[in-house]
């Protein structure tokens, strides 16, 4: 009877040893074939961020920023009933910077998901890594059609994880080659990019498309980042001059050949027409007088979701956004929380279970999605693999003044996809 | 030339010449094929002389601080280009002031000399900084040891003034008074090259008189000529290397305000990274430790930059021939080298100074 009360002590002690011993947490087996990521009852939901926090174009990386913070504050920073926190690395604006950052969050195993780059070079870097972890990123303002193309004899490099809320740069392509014949009556175009993923991208893109709708593209060339001297080029291209002259570089490239452009003859009816790496306020304000009469193509939300986006921005930050993809990161943002939602698996013990692949799964299957820059469906066939934009927010800015004050930026519109579709049907 | 006809022969010599003709043929070619196509004008010609004619004074302006150092300290202050940026950086907070108050437009003239003043000032004080700090206590190492430390100081110079201004461009407001252009026949020169150009020549034209008409420009020659025995005449040595430094220093900060009216853009903490490494070249194609010859280098240099792509290497059929302009210009370099290794107007340096 003695010996009975002493086994059934110790199996009452055992149980209570094991039922409070992380093993026994363990009540769900991960069958996810990319793993999990396990949730302790008090611990918060970590989800990273790959931005371009410092360099020449870190006002992407501020203007995302805002984006992501204005969507967690919408929901209190808490999902599932538990806290959001989120872990900023600087993936800066190159492959090796993305490359570091995707390295520093894959390292971490509570990190559910990332929202970035910025850049397409930083995405061709962080790509690979955030892939092998089995992690997702959701880019808000990638380009590159090469992100998206999973054919690697084609120049494609898309990795399955890879998510963006950003147009393709084969529509923004299309788009500004739609703009270029149908709005400005352009017959001849010069491409110039710089050899980023990102700005070569475009360039093809619109080239393709110009010759299609009939025009004639007279020159393909490109610059070195850090070129300062712009005069051999558009000498070259003053040879045979354009009506039309496509430039997506980045600052200060763009700066230096829009104002050296005045001084050459030969281009003086020459239009510009840049791309979204130009669609920042201090573009114009570092041009000068030469950048008035510039047309640049960049990201454009409207509707009253965005009216009141852009009210919480104002009274969170008390200014305007620095660029124009605040809007694709608070999208981005909002479909990683909800595929979340959806693939979370609540454990007995109060504990959240995420499965890896199914929260690829999840985005994959992302259709309609109610977003600021329209409804937005992932697609998964290559070249378009992992785009969910839908191709609408994008317009075609016209810069009237070189100073940027409070009320004249974001300039006007001068063409947008409404305007394109008029264009078609009629 | 040809030594392996005349002596015994090395296939070291006999591929260097191969290299030194099929380079010579390759300019011919490149340069007949361009001009009898007429594909360019005699207008844009011009027009791209005068553009290299100012790019390089700037790279003149850079250059003496290198030489001017080299000359009297035996070393490569590799830093320098950051002192050029310190000048230039710092003083579009005072271009952006000036423009707002409207002084920079209603005197023009005034209100560059002040930004010249200012941006000497902050780049010469940087300059006595680093020599005193850096480079002084190393005196008398071996020469790597101030070579790697120049290095070291352009980083800390460079992410020094990223702390202090932030990591985005500015750029210098532009100056009514030298846009525009002057019309020559068919050439349109625009007045902020003729800008450019003089005031650069004038600047050097007071470094030289410096040099070579002031007691202290003596003091200078004779430092750099044997330390210790202008020591034994009286010369505080010390005093005459910060001097040079300073000096070196001005010229960056002067060449930083002239490079913001000519190419406004672009102003940051890494701007002085590459003029840093053109006007070190410019410096060895004149012959380094040689005045007239950095200046004679950097203008060399400047127009090279700005006609070679154009001139030799679209006429060569080769894609991109812009983007190659920097192969232009350190082909340049690797062609005088082979040539005349002391630079077009150095003179083959002593043992001891070599």
């Amino acid at each position: 009877m003695c010996m009975s009360k002493t086994l059934l002590s110790l199996v009452v002690v055992l149980a209570l040893l094991l039922g409070a011993s992380p093993l026994a947490l363990a009540d769900y087996p991960c069958e996810d074939p990319l793993g999990c990521v396990e949730l302790a009852p008090d611990d918060p939901i970590v989800i990273g961020a790959m931005l371009v926090m410092s360099g020449a174009v870190n006002y992407l990386g501020e203007d995302s920023l805002g984006g992501i913070e204005l969507a967690l504050l919408a929901r209190e920073h808490t999902l599932l009933g538990r806290d959001i926190e989120l872990d900023v690395q600087d993936s800066l604006c190159t492959a090796e910077g993305g490359q570091a950052a995707a390295q520093r969050l894959a390292a971490d195993p509570i990190i559910v998901g990332a929202i970035g780059t910025n850049c397409s070079s930083a995405a061709q870097g962080a790509m690979p890594i955030i892939s092998d972890a089995g992690m997702v990123m959701i880019a808000p303002s990638n380009t590159s059609p090469s992100l998206t193309n999973a054919d690697v004899a084609s120049g494609g490099s898309h990795v399955p994880g890879y998510f963006r809320t950003s147009q393709n740069g084969l529509i923004e392509g299309e788009f500004a080659a739609a703009f270029a014949v149908q709005a400005l009556g352009a017959r001849s175009l010069a491409t110039v990019h710089d050899g980023d993923p990102y700005t070569e991208g475009l360039s093809c893109a619109i080239a393709d498309t110009f010759t299609e709708l009939g025009g004639t593209v007279i020159f393909e060339g490109a610059v070195n980042k850090g070129d300062t001297d712009m005069a051999s080029i558009l000498t070259e291209i003053a040879v045979n001059p354009p009506d039309v002259i496509y430039l997506p570089l980045f600052e200060p490239e763009v700066n230096f050949f829009a104002a050296q452009m005045q001084h050459i003859a030969g281009l003086e009816d020459s239009i510009i027409l840049g791309g979204g790496a130009s669609f920042t306020a201090s573009f114009p304000e570092n041009t000068g007088d030469a950048a008035v009469g510039i047309y640049v193509s960049g990201p454009f939300a409207s509707g009253a979701a965005y009216e009141d986006l852009l009210a919480r921005w104002h009274e969170e930050y008390g200014d305007a956004p620095p660029s124009g993809y605040h809007a694709h990161a608070y999208d981005a943002t909002n479909l990683l929380l909800a595929a979340l939602e959806r693939v979370a698996i609540a454990r007995e013990d109060g504990g959240i279970v995420f499965g890896r692949q199914a929260i690829r799964d999840a985005l994959a299957a992302t259709e309609d999605f109610p977003g600021i820059t329209g409804r937005l469906t992932c697609l998964d066939e290559s070249p378009f693999a992992g785009d969910c934009s839908p191709g609408t927010a994008l317009a075609i800015f016209a810069i009237t003044e070189a100073e940027v004050y409070e009320d004249n930026w974001p300039p006007p519109v001068a063409w947008s996809v409404a305007s394109d579709s008029a264009t078609d049907s009629g | 030339m040809f030594k392996w006809k005349t002596d015994e022969f090395s296939w070291v010599d006999f591929t260097i010449d191969v290299l030194r003709v099929l380079i010579v043929l390759g300019i011919v070619i490149g340069a007949w094929n361009t001009l009898s196509s007429g594909r360019i004008s005699f207008a844009q010609w011009v027009n791209l002389f005068i553009a290299g004619l100012s790019q390089g004074s700037i790279y003149a302006l850079i250059a003496l601080g290198y030489t001017l150092v080299y000359g009297i300290l035996l070393m490569i202050n590799f830093a320098h280009g950051e002192v050029f940026m310190a000048g230039a950086f710092s003083t579009v907070f005072l271009a952006e002031a000036l423009n707002r108050t409207g002084f920079l437009n209603e005197q023009p003239v005034l209100a560059i000399l002040l930004m010249i003043a200012f941006a000497g000032l902050v780049s010469m004080s940087v300059a006595i900084l680093l020599e005193r700090i850096a480079y002084r206590p190393l005196r008398g190492s071996p020469r790597l040891v101030p070579l790697i430390t120049a290095i070291g100081a352009s980083f800390f110079l460079q992410y020094t003034f990223r702390g202090l201004y932030g990591s985005g461009f500015k750029a210098y407001p532009q100056v009514r008074a030298l846009q525009g252009v002057i019309q020559i026949g068919d050439v349109n020169i625009p007045i902020v090259q003729i800008f450019v150009f003089c005031s650069a020549l004038l600047l050097m034209l007071g470094l030289y008189w410096l040099v070579e008409r002031t007691r202290v420009g003596k003091a200078m020659r004779a430092v750099s000529e044997n330390k210790e025995v202008a020591r034994l005449m009286g010369i505080d040595i010390d005093w005459v290397i910060l001097f040079t430094f300073g000096v070196g220093g001005f010229l960056a900060g002067a060449a930083g305000v002239i490079n913001g009216m000519f190419r406004p853009q672009g102003v940051n903490f890494f701007m002085g990274f590459i003029p840093g490494i053109k006007a070190f070249t410019a410096a060895v194609l004149g012959g380094i430790g040689n005045i007239p010859g950095a200046m004679l280098g950097g203008l060399f240099l400047g127009v090279i930059e700005a006609i070679g792509p154009n001139l030799v290497l679209a006429g060569l059929g080769i894609p991109g021939a812009n983007q190659l302009k920097d192969v232009i210009a350190f082909t340049m370099l690797v062609l005088v080298l082979i040539f005349r290794p002391q630079g077009i107007l150095g003179e083959r340096l002593s043992e001891a100074k070599a």
